[in-house]
């Protein structure tokens, strides 16, 4: 199979490879895929709780050379949208940016998927957090 | 050396040299019909095909007129297993094979219960092999037919193929066997094995593509099979079609120089396949051989890397020609499933490599090749969240995936 140079440039450089701390309150985790599938993402992102902005996104994925270009791709575009710009975010706009053939177009699903898990990760979080605020207020 | 680096010999092989050097002059001086019987041009055709058909006797212990030429190993393994089905229906309608058979006996198989015929695809150990007690017990009065291959084309290991055929001598089954994978690099012997039916092929054995042969014993027992195709009658009636005579004379050259050549080969294969798998896993921790290693040909490492997904690491390995049993790098989307057959995990599958080594490999491309992969492997496990988990000593397979 023949891969875009934007794949293949994510795939030699991948951006934002690594970890935040899964236990920060401000941090949302979306981990999504099967090892048995052949595709595991793990996406993650760190919010100012004050404005809402994405101020830093990290990833780690199994699966194959377009997973890895997909997930780069999104933790690039996550880079300073809010937790709801970010929603917005379709597998669409992957598969365009990164010229994926039909048969890839799963891995941008994927992305997508790992997007909204760690987004709603964090919005979870919060809202225990503010939970938590509020009963101690009473 | 030069780059990109061939060690994919299961899928192919160059045609040696000396090979080609033989096939040339039956293109355009020796060009005869084998088959016409009134002149030179025929005769001396036919001359070239009876010298290739005792080459390949030679090399697997058959007498010439057992040959029966054809297009290639798929072309044989139909023409054994429906030519006996048809032949032997009124001896029995079932049939005996293995889940790690190569598609053109499984395919095959599968077009044969659609006609009636019963079919027993016997799973495989964990190292891969068939279990004979399984075997034995799977034989009815109704079995005509046992298939199971030599060598298997993913993970290189032998079946018991001499104990298959005493089993089956001794039950009255024939014995027919894809050897296409091992004609050449092992010593077979249709005699000592008891094989009654034996499909190989030019091509995996440094041999022009799109020519093969069956195996087809005439003696204790005398095997009869139904011809697949209708035409002139060549080939003693069992495949018509004019013969192939530069890729005949290429099969019988490449027979004769596995031959000669075979114990020095195996040995100079086996010492550099061990020196590539010793390099990895001195280097990589959790890397997994598929299959067994004691019984296997000398050229085949199938090797898993735990945590890094096959056809990511093809990418990072872009000059080095190998091939993966990731379902990324198949067409139907499914990883591999003779490593799946094993019980070994998709995950495994997923990750795994198949290095085939060939006569043309060097011990300078097995240090280059052992060297990128590592390198490579390490790369994505920083890459890869499954690796962190099992670092963190965390039990991937009591995760709860979202399988999609």
């Amino acid at each position: 199979m023949a891969y875009s140079n934007k794949v293949l440039d994510h795939y030699n450089n991948p951006r934002n490879v690594g970890s935040l701390d899964k236990n920060d309150p401000n941090v949302g985790t979306g981990m999504v895929g099967a090892p048995e599938c052949g595709d595991v993402m793990k996406l993650q992102v760190k919010v100012n709780p004050e404005t809402g902005v994405i101020e830093d996104a990290k990833f780690k994925t199994f699966g194959c050379g377009s997973a890895i270009a997909s997930s780069s791709l999104a933790t690039e575009w996550l880079h300073g949208k809010t937790v709801d710009q970010a929603l917005e975010i379709k597998n669409t706009d992957i598969v365009n940016e990164l010229s994926l053939p039909p048969v890839k177009i799963h891995c941008s699903v994927l992305a997508e998927d790992a997007i909204k898990a760690a987004i709603n990760d964090y919005k979870k979080k919060s809202a225990t957090k503010s939970e938590a605020v509020a009963s101690s207020r009473v | 050396m030069k780059l990109p680096i061939y060690m994919d010999n299961h899928a192919t092989t160059p045609v040696d040299p000396r090979v080609f050097e033989a096939m040339k002059p039956y293109f355009m001086e020796t060009f005869g019909n084998a088959a016409s019987r009134n002149h030179s041009f025929g005769w001396q055709a036919e001359e070239a095909v009876e010298k290739s058909r005792k080459q390949i006797a030679d090399l697997i212990g058959a007498n010439p007129k057992e040959i029966v030429f054809t297009s290639g190993a798929t072309e044989s393994n139909n023409l054994a297993l429906k030519g006996v089905a048809e032949m032997y229906a009124e001896k029995g309608n079932h049939i005996i094979t293995a889940a790690t058979e190569h598609k053109a006996v499984l395919d095959t198989c599968k077009r044969l219960e659609k006609r009636g015929i019963r079919v027993t695809y016997l799973p495989v150990q964990t190292n891969g092999l068939v279990d004979l007690q399984m075997l034995q017990d799977a034989i009815t009065d109704k079995t005509i037919l046992i298939s199971v291959m030599y060598a298997n084309n993913e993970i290189g290991v032998l079946q018991p193929i001499a104990e298959i055929g005493k089993l089956a001598k001794s039950k009255g089954v024939l014995l027919h066997t894809d050897a296409t994978q091992a004609v050449g690099k092992v010593p077979v012997n249709v005699i000592k094995d008891n094989i009654d039916l034996a499909s190989l092929s030019a091509h995996k054995m440094y041999g022009p593509k799109g020519v093969g042969a069956l195996y087809v014993r005439r003696k204790s027992p005398r095997v009869q099979i139904t011809a697949q195709m209708d035409g002139g009658g060549h080939e003693r009636g069992m495949r018509s079609g004019t013969l192939n005579v530069p890729g005949i004379v290429g099969l019988g050259e490449a027979c004769a120089l596995c031959h000669a050549g075979m114990p020095e080969e195996s040995k100079r294969l086996a010492y550099l396949r061990d020196k590539l798998r010793g390099k990895l896993e001195k280097e990589l921790d959790e890397v997994y051989v598929n299959g067994t290693t004691e019984h296997r040909l000398p050229n085949n490492l199938n090797i898993s890397f735990a945590y890094v997904e096959g056809e990511s690491l093809l990418m990072g390995i872009n000059d080095i020609a190998v091939s993966s049993g990731s379902a990324c790098t198949s067409a139907t989307l499914e990883p591999s499933y003779v490593l799946k057959a094993l019980g070994a995990g998709d995950d495994l599958a997923h990750s795994s490599i198949r290095f085939g080594l060939g006569r043309f490999n060097t011990e300078e491309e097995v240090d280059y090749v052992a060297a990128k992969v590592i390198d490579v492997v390490k790369k994505l496990r920083e890459l890869s969240p499954l690796y962190e988990m099992a670092k963190e000593g965390i039990d991937l397979a009591k995760v709860q995936w979202t399988a999609h």
